[in-house]
C-alpha cells in the first residue's frame, strides 16, 4: 500500500515534468545560443563552439557607431521619460483624488497604446509630421513626443497605484489646514511619497522604451540611429560581434525591468497542489 | 476635499492633453479619416481595392492564419505549462516564473537575431538537426519558420497571463471531486476548465492581438517578402517605390477592426461569466 502511494506520487512528479522540461529548454534555446555565440572564438559546423573569449563583448564597447547609437537612445528614452513623468503626475494626482469623471476617462486611454498597433500609429504619425507647421518626422523629437504616449499605461498605472497607497486625499487636507498651497502640499508632501511608484514606472517605461523598434524605424530611421535601429543594420554582419551586442543589450533591459519589478512577485497562493 | 480653483487645477492637465492628443489620438482619427479619403471626395474606393486585390487579401489572410494558429499553440502550450507550474515546487516554480518573465521582454530584432543564430541557415540547431539526420533542410525565412518564432513569444506571455487563473483554483475543490468519486480528468472536464474558461478566452485575445499587431520580428527576419498585413502597412508609408498612405489608413482600420471583432467576440463567448484571478 505504502509503496503504491510512493509509485503514485513519483508518476504525478513525473507528468508534469514532462511538461516544463521541454517548454522551458525550448524557450531557453535561443537566448542561450546567443549568449554562447556571443562568447565563443569560433562556431562554425560544429555542436560546440572552438573556445571561449570576451573578445566580441570588449570590441563591442570600443566600437564608436555602438556608443554613439548608445548615446541617443539614452538621451531620447530619458528626455521621454522626464517628459511623460512631467505631464503625467498631474494628471494622475487630479484624477485620483478631484476627478472621477477624468479617473474613468484616463482608464479607457491608457489602453489605446497597447489596442492599437505601432504600425498603425505611425501611418498617421507620418502624415501629420512629415511636412506642415511641425516637420517632426525624421528628428529625435517626434519618437520622444511618441514615446510620452506610449510610456502613459506604465506611468500611470504605476503613479496611479502608489496614490492608492498614500491617501493622497487626506495629505492634502491636512497640509492645507497647516497652511500649504496646494503646490506647495503637492511637492513637499505627495511627491516624496510617491516614490516607489515613481522608481517602478521609471524602470518599466525605460526598459520598454529601449526595445521600441517600430517607431524608430518607420519614424526616424537612420537619420538617428538608436540601439534597435544599429541592431538591425549590423544584424547580418558577423554573428558573434552581433550576439554580443544583443546580450548586451538584454541585459541591459534586464537590469532595468528587475530594478522596476524586483519588490513584486506573482506566487501561487497553493505552495503545494495535491 | 482640498481646495484649489478648478480652472487652475484643470490647466495642468493641458500640457499632457497635448502631447498625448497630438501623437496618439489625433494620428488615430488621421488614419480613421485617410482611409475614406479619395481624389475627389470621400468614399470607399480604398477599401473596394483591398477586397478585390489578391495581393491584400493574402495579407489579410496570412495575418490571421499565423495569428490563430501561434496563438492557439502558444495557449495550448501556456496552459500546460502553467498546470505544471502549479505542480512543481515553491522555489522552482519561483525560478521558472522569473525566467518566464525574463523571456517575455525578449522581443523584436533582438529575437528575430537569436533565431537566426539558432535556426538559420547555418544555425547552431539547424546543423545539429541536419547532422542527426532529424530535417534535410530547414528554413527559417517560411511560413514554418515565423510560426515557430510567433509561438516562442507568445507562450511566455500566455504563461503570464493564465498564471493568476491558475492559483485561483482551489484545492479543496480537486478534493471534492476527489471524494466524490471524480477522476482527474473529470475534475479537469467539469471543474477545471470551465472555471479557467473566461481566462483562457481572455488571454487568446490578447494573443491573437499581439500576434497581428507584430511587425518588427517578422521585418527583421524577412524583410517585406512575407505578406502580411502590419508588413503591406509599413510598406506603403515607408517603402522605397511611390507611396500611399490613404490606402495603408483603409489597411490600417481594417486591422483595428479585426482587432475590435475578437474582441466582442470574446466577450460574448465569456458573457455571463466572471473572470477570476
Amino acid at each position: 500500500m505504502r509503496v503504491d502511494i510512493e509509485r503514485r506520487r513519483r508518476d504525478g512528479l513525473a507528468l508534469h515534468w514532462w511538461i516544463l522540461v521541454p517548454v522551458f529548454v525550448s524557450l531557453a534555446l535561443p537566448l542561450a545560443a546567443t549568449l554562447l555565440y556571443a562568447v565563443s572564438t569560433r562556431w562554425g559546423a560544429t555542436l560546440l563552439p572552438d573556445g571561449l573569449t570576451l573578445e566580441w563583448l570588449q570590441r563591442l564597447w570600443q566600437t564608436p557607431r555602438f556608443l554613439a547609437a548608445f548615446g541617443r537612445s539614452l538621451v531620447v528614452v530619458v528626455a521621454s521619460l522626464a517628459l511623460s513623468l512631467v505631464l503625467i503626475l498631474p494628471v494622475a494626482f487630479l484624477a485620483h483624488t478631484r476627478f472621477t469623471g477624468l479617473a474613468r476617462w484616463m482608464n479607457v486611454l491608457v489602453l489605446t497604446p497597447f489596442a492599437v498597433p505601432p504600425v498603425v500609429t505611425s501611418v498617421g504619425l507620418l502624415q501629420l509630421y512629415a511636412g506642415g507647421p511641425l516637420p517632426l518626422v525624421g528628428t529625435p523629437w517626434i519618437l520622444i513626443f511618441t514615446y510620452v504616449s506610449i510610456a502613459l499605461p506604465f506611468v500611470y498605472r504605476s503613479l496611479i497605484n502608489s496614490l492608492r497607497g498614500i491617501d493622497a486625499a487626506e495629505l492634502m487636507e491636512a497640509a492645507q489646514l497647516l497652511g500649504a498651497s496646494p503646490l506647495v502640499a503637492f511637492l513637499r508632501v505627495i511627491l516624496p511619497n510617491l516614490r516607489l511608484g515613481i522608481r517602478i514606472a521609471i524602470f518599466l517605461s525605460l526598459s520598454f522604451l529601449i526595445g521600441e523598434f517600430v517607431f524608430a524605424n518607420l519614424l526616424v530611421g537612420t537619420r538617428f540611429e538608436t540601439l534597435q535601429i544599429y541592431l538591425f543594420n549590423v544584424r547580418r554582419e558577423s554573428g558573434h560581434f552581433t550576439s554580443a551586442l544583443v546580450i548586451t543589450l538584454f541585459t541591459f533591459i534586464l537590469i532595468l525591468t528587475w530594478l522596476g519589478n524586483g519588490k513584486s512577485e506573482i506566487v501561487a497562493p497553493e505552495e503545494r497542489a495535491s | 476635499m482640498w481646495r484649489s480653483r478648478p480652472p487652475l487645477a484643470l490647466a495642468w492637465l493641458l500640457p499632457f492633453a497635448l502631447i498625448f492628443g497630438g501623437f496618439q489620438l489625433a494620428p488615430l482619427g488621421y488614419v480613421a479619416l485617410g482611409a475614406f479619403r479619395v481624389d475627389d471626395g470621400w468614399g470607399l474606393d480604398h477599401f473596394r481595392e483591398i477586397a478585390t486585390s489578391p495581393f491584400y487579401r493574402q495579407a489579410i489572410g496570412r495575418s490571421l492564419e499565423i495569428a490563430l494558429v501561434s496563438s492557439a499553440a502558444g495557449l495550448i502550450v501556456a496552459t500546460l505549462a502553467c498546470y505544471g507550474l502549479t505542480r512543481a515546487g515553491g522555489r522552482i516554480r519561483r525560478v521558472l516564473i522569473a525566467f518566464t518573465n525574463m523571456t517575455s521582454n525578449f522581443a523584436g530584432v533582438p529575437l528575430a537575431f537569436a533565431f537566426i543564430i539558432l535556426l538559420g541557415a547555418n544555425g547552431t540547431l539547424t546543423l545539429a538537426l541536419e547532422r542527426l539526420g532529424l530535417v534535410d533542410t530547414f528554413n527559417l525565412y517560411s511560413r514554418g519558420g515565423l510560426m515557430i518564432i510567433y509561438t516562442w513569444f507568445q507562450v511566455p506571455l500566455g504563461i503570464l497571463l493564465l498564471l493568476p487563473a491558475f492559483a485561483g483554483l482551489r484545492r479543496e475543490w480537486r478534493e471534492a471531486a476527489s471524494l466524490l468519486g471524480a477522476g482527474r480528468l473529470d475534475y479537469w472536464r467539469h471543474i477545471g476548465l470551465p472555471v479557467l474558461w473566461p481566462s483562457l478566452m481572455g488571454t487568446l485575445t490578447i494573443l491573437l492581438a499581439n500576434a497581428i499587431g507584430t511587425y518588427a520580428t517578422v521585418f527583421a527576419l524577412v524583410g517585406n517578402n512575407y505578406n502580411l498585413l502590419t508588413i503591406r502597412i509599413a510598406n506603403l508609408v515607408s517603402g522605397d517605390l511611390f507611396l500611399q498612405p490613404q490606402l495603408a489608413s483603409a489597411l490600417s482600420l481594417v486591422t483595428v477592426a479585426l482587432l475590435t471583432l475578437m474582441t466582442l467576440t470574446q466577450q460574448r463567448l465569456t458573457r455571463g461569466r466572471s473572470t477570476c484571478g
